[in-house]
């Protein structure tokens, strides 16, 4: 069995006798025999070291990894950079808490704080927190942010990811508000169906669709009626197409993950949230903020701590105490490695892959079946996407999401030109 | 230190990308505002982070005694198996993922196993969103069963905060009961508590002040009897893994802390995991898809209209999974309950050799954890539970969680675990008599520790009230 206690058989029963017991059952004694276990647990035999690795390998062999990836939806691959994981993976960074110990935390604190500029910066609002789990939750939380007792009706687009959809429905359910969605023509987001008395809509730019909205349109609308936006947002797409600042959103929260982030079958991901200083006090979640110790040299602390659980209890703004702190500190680390030129020709280079794609699809044939301009990723018809995922996986390509009317494409800085030429061929055999 | 955004030089950076190799094209509406990110060359990357993590300490960097937050070491080996190709290349709707269908349905049993329950979702991605999780389950029930008016929820006045704050998430009404002399649930106010309104009781056991409460049969009974639900808050089941379940104390639903009882690291804060996992007759409540087996292969399928959705994007944090499930392959069934044991080992010996010189707030036998109280101490010397705190800071040794649980006053909640030695146990209690030889001597001499900290204590209140949450430009 492996086993990672250090103290030697001796040194337990040493310990036991001095602390006043005779064997580890006396440590149990408050423990009503009745209800402890009489038998082992159902489990296999501990493993050494070596054992486990080889069976994880095993495991890890089950799962195809493809080559190539023309696949989105929520989840993108993009280049992570060498120095994202060299960082990331430092001991101090990994295992350490919460920093609620600010003079021994000061290294993660101005990593947070310095994520929360790069969050500030890339949607041009004016606050950031430390992260929220991950893009639908941030969607969530969000919505909790902008309801009132009088106000509890929310819209949200039929274009948002289905998952941020469900996640938005299930803790609305739970809290007690009321939530309706807004129908699309032609994958956009129908301003019609809002009216005067909502808290807020959910939107998202580009679209599950990869379409990119009139945001600034939705956000004039919406606001003439009383109605706060909360926009999810591709931060890869922030460094093309104008700012959720910009737009006007009040609320801007998207998923992280794109931000050197790998697949990782979903997770651990990164939920990122801001808005304006108006809002500020009802942001949920840990943010750090920059003050001075008693000599009156700058330190950073956990701060705005009067709105969360720990102080406030049944009155907090959200539950959240753990969030995705190592998240976090990876998205900063590849910012700071693309740089603003770098995150500037990602952005380029998703945008003119897609559309090489889409324009060498529709000369084979393969029409898409939305018409306005897209991001990276796009829907084209497609009568059997699964049979058709079938034959692109046999050589080696993961292909497109299936949704409802066809089949979403996705191109990011990773697929070259030689890829995408292949994978018309195959599509249009 | 200086920020990123201060060691940026325009027109310094990596060289990441190629040139595009298609024709580039952009899309007709811009970003009009600069992105100002840092721009750095690998160099300085490298060194500013190297920088930051010599002012943050971990787990690796010494003893963290952090009450309520089982920091144990953090093996090796669940980082190597979560970095592999197979699990870390794969895209969360692909199909072609046996290995990882395969991990978590094993991850689930085993935890099953554990815990007592007959079945788990991975989706809650931490402690406190387990917790809404579970409440969520509670209120699907009592709804399917034509019982709205049951909106309440019982939370003993120890527990920790993110109970009553997932209960309010959660629509219901929180019902604060006083715990009795030794910090278990007082009988009499809970049968005084329940009621048609009651949705459910939330607990942990052993509690926050690190007592196993021998009542736990008899609380849960009184809870089912007037037709509420028992949720257990797993955040102390590293106590009792492998000697007494949750299931079997009666608990209905439950979530699991990964990143505490099963060794995964905390990353300055997360990504955790926290599964949720309930008896059957809560099963189709859960959220997510059910991970189903036909004819050897395994598959994601919906659970029907009872669930109550989604509570994150995908499957939750797979890679947190991965490195829990590499610890349980290590331990196996003879490593769980010896974890439990020698973590309660740990706590009583570190807890005999304080008590001598320090106040704890429930004398006997303690699990994990206990709780000293300095409250005595704070009227007779002026030093509080702060003071000592930040002094450890100077002995190497991570602060114990300070002012929680809110029963006790001035309260150190102290958690060893059982990945520390014995000599660091007695190195410990040496620092903690030679901060009491202080106090006696010079008790001045600790308001302003720790001295060899990269700073001293912040100005907090001027944090919150004058908040600078991000870098300012100069411009």
């Amino acid at each position: 069995m492996g086993t990672y206690i250090p103290s030697t058989d001796q040194q337990k029963q040493e310990m036991l006798e001095q602390a006043g017991f005779s064997c580890f059952d006396d440590l149990y004694r408050d423990v009503p025999e009745e209800l402890k276990l009489k038998e082992e647990l159902n489990l296999p035999d501990g493993r050494s070291e070596m054992e486990v690795k080889r069976f994880m390998k095993a495991l890890s062999n089950e799962n195809t990894v493809y080559e190539t990836v023309f696949r989105g939806a929520g989840a993108y691959r993009h280049y992570i950079p060498s120095i994202v994981k060299s960082v990331v993976n430092k001991e101090e960074f990994v295992t350490a808490y919460t920093p609620y110990q600010a003079e021994i935390s000061q290294g993660v604190l101005q990593s947070i704080f310095e994520y929360q500029t790069m969050i500030c910066e890339l949607t041009g609002m004016e606050v950031s927190n430390a992260s929220v789990y991950d893009g639908a939750v941030a969607a969530a939380e969000a919505v909790s942010m902008c309801v009132t007792p009088k106000k509890k009706k929310v819209y949200v687009s039929k274009a948002v990811h289905p998952d941020t959809m469900k996640v938005v429905k299930t803790y609305s359910w739970a809290y007690g508000n009321e939530v309706e969605e807004l129908d699309l023509k032609d994958g956009l987001t129908d301003d019609e169906g809002m009216m005067e008395g909502a808290a807020c809509v959910v939107l998202q730019q580009p679209n599950y669709f990869g379409l990119i909205e009139d945001i600034s349109s939705l956000v004039e609308k919406a606001h003439a009626k009383g109605i706060q936006v909360i926009l999810s947002m591709n931060p890869v797409a922030m460094c093309a197409l104008p700012t959720p600042a910009e737009y006007g959103a009040d609320i801007a929260v998207g998923e992280g993950q794109p931000l050197g982030m790998p697949l990782s079958y979903g997770g651990p991901y990164l939920g990122f949230m801001a808005t304006n200083s108006k809002l500020m006090r009802k942001l949920p979640g840990r943010i750090v903020g920059e003050t001075v110790d008693h000599e009156g040299r700058k330190a950073y602390v956990l701060t705005l701590q009067a709105r969360e659980q720990h102080i406030r209890r049944e009155k907090a703004s959200s539950n959240i105490c753990s969030n995705e702190a190592l998240c976090a500190l990876t998205a900063s680390v590849y910012l700071s490695a693309m740089g603003p030129q770098g995150m500037k020709e990602v952005a380029s280079q998703c945008y003119s892959k897609a559309h090489y794609l889409a324009a060498e699809l529709e000369k084979a044939g393969v029409r898409r079946i939305h018409s306005g301009d897209f991001f990276h990723e796009f829907v084209t018809e497609c009568a059997d996407p699964e049979a058709l995922n079938e034959k692109l996986a046999a050589k080696g390509i993961l292909g497109g999401m299936p949704v409802e009317g066809g089949i979403l494409w996705c191109c990011t800085e990773m697929n070259t030109k030689a890829e995408i030429d292949a994978l018309v061929q195959e599509v249009s055999r | 230190m200086k920020t990123l955004f201060e060691r940026s030089v325009s027109g310094r950076h990596c060289t990441i990308l190629p040139v595009c190799d298609v024709p580039e094209c952009t899309p007709e509406t811009r970003r009009e505002k600069p992105l100002r990110l840092p721009e750095l060359s690998e160099t300085d990357i490298s060194r500013h982070y190297t920088e930051l993590a010599k002012q943050t300490f971990g787990v690796n960097d010494g003893f963290y005694p952090l009450g309520s937050c089982t920091m144990k070491y953090n093996p090796k080996v669940n980082e190597d198996a979560a970095a592999m190709e197979g699990f870390t290349e794969v895209h969360p709707t692909q199909k072609a993922a046996q290995g990882s269908l395969r991990l978590l349905k094993s991850a689930e049993q085993y935890l099953c196993e554990i815990t007592g329950m007959d079945e788990m979702t991975f989706q809650p991605a931490a402690g406190a969103h387990g917790e809404l999780t579970g409440l969520m389950l509670i209120k699907r029930y009592h709804e399917y069963n034509g019982h709205t008016e049951r909106n309440k929820i019982i939370v003993p006045d120890s527990a920790h905060g993110t109970n009553p704050a997932s209960s309010s998430m959660c629509g219901f009404t929180v019902i604060n009961i006083p715990s009795s002399q030794d910090g278990c649930v007082d009988l009499d106010e809970l049968r005084k508590a329940v009621g048609e309104d009651t949705a459910g009781l939330m607990l942990t056991n052993p509690n926050t002040l690190g007592i196993f409460d021998k009542n736990i049969k008899e609380i849960t009974d009184i809870v089912h009897a007037a037709g509420g639900l028992c949720y257990y808050d797993g955040a102390n089941l590293n106590a009792v893994m492998g000697i007494v379940r949750p299931g079997d104390m009666g608990f209905d639903c439950i979530h699991l802390n990964l990143h505490k009882s099963f060794s995964t690291p905390h990353g300055g804060g997360g990504p955790g995991s926290g599964p949720v996992g309930c008896k059957a007759f809560l099963s189709d409540y859960l959220p997510g898809e059910r991970i189903v087996e036909t004819d050897g292969k395994l598959a994601w399928c919906d659970r029907g209209e009872k669930s109550v959705g989604a509570v994150r994007g995908f499957h939750g944090n797979f890679l947190v999974v991965v490195k829990a499930f590499a610890y349980l392959l290590t331990l196996g069934r003879q490593g769980i309950p010896e974890v439990a044991k020698n973590a309660v080992l740990n706590a009583n010996y570190l807890k005999h050799l304080l008590e001598k010189h320090y106040e704890v707030a429930k004398p006997g036998i303690c699990m994990h954890e206990f709780v000293l109280t300095l409250e005595n101490l704070k009227k007779e010397t002026g030093v509080s539970a702060m003071d000592v705190a930040k002094a450890l800071q100077d002995y190497g040794i991570h602060p114990p969680t300070m002012y929680f649980p809110l029963n006790v006053h001035e309260a150190l909640m102290v958690e060893p675990t059982e990945t520390e030695s014995k000599e660091t146990l007695d190195n410990a209690a040496e620092a903690f008599l030679d901060i009491y030889r202080t106090i006696k001597e010079n008790p001045e001499s600790l308001h302003d520790t720790p001295h060899k900290s990269p700073i001293s204590r912040p100005d907090e209140v001027n944090a919150a009230r004058h908040p600078k949450l991000r870098y300012h430009f100069d411009d």
